[in-house]
């Protein structure tokens, strides 16, 4: 099962009592401001869960893999997550079968 | 940006809400994220990014203190991969040109 919008507005719908429209554009409007910031060039800090944080790369030697042919990867700034030391902690002490 | 920070906006941007279900909302998206996370599942928010568990296996470690040799179990560690949008928006070089 795949966690998506549509099942985290239902539950917003369901557990908050938003109704659907307003679960649907909250959702939509949580992840619009976290982006919203992360464009602004600030890092985003969810304690409990993670903190979303952005990194400048300079520019590095690339490969074109197809035609061997040398071509700079340009300086770009990423986003980078890290999980709250409770979440890691949580996901590495349950049990789970290796699907891999 | 932190998660009150986000919650005061939330709120503003939905007037017709009490504050508190902009508090409610984000803990509930939050804790919906951490348990599929927990069950093994993936998360994928279009226009921002997916989150999947990423498998370290077992290896050899050292205790840096002893120089002991330790060994070090599997384990699952939670990883972000940001969306196309996402990329291209943060991105101040594409957001330059």
């Amino acid at each position: 099962m795949t966690l998506t919008k549509a099942e985290l507005s239902d539950l917003l719908f369901e557990k908050v009592g938003l109704n659907k429209r307003e679960a649907k554009d909250m959702v939509e409007a949580f992840f619009d401001e976290v982006r919203d910031a992360l464009e602004k060039g600030n890092g985003v800090k969810l304690s409990g869960f993670g903190n979303f944080q952005l990194r400048e790369k300079p520019q590095r030697p690339g490969r074109n893999p197809k035609t061997g042919e040398e071509i700079p990867i340009t300086a770009r700034r990423v986003v980078t997550f890290h999980a709250s030391q409770k979440l890691k902690a949580t996901v590495e002490s349950t049990p789970r079968v290796n699907s891999d | 940006m932190t998660k009150s920070e986000l919650i005061d906006r939330l709120a503003t941007r939905f007037p017709q809400l009490v504050a508190k279900d902009a508090e409610f909302a984000v803990k509930m998206i939050l804790d919906a994220m951490s348990a599929a996370l927990i069950r093994g599942d993936r998360i994928e928010i279009r226009g921002f990014g997916s989150f999947a568990l990423n498998y370290r296996p077992p290896r050899l470690g050292r205790n840096p203190k002893s120089g002991e040799k330790v060994e070090v179990p599997e384990k699952y560690v939670p990883h972000f991969k940001a969306g196309k949008e996402l990329r291209e928006r943060v991105d101040f070089v594409a957001s330059t040109q």
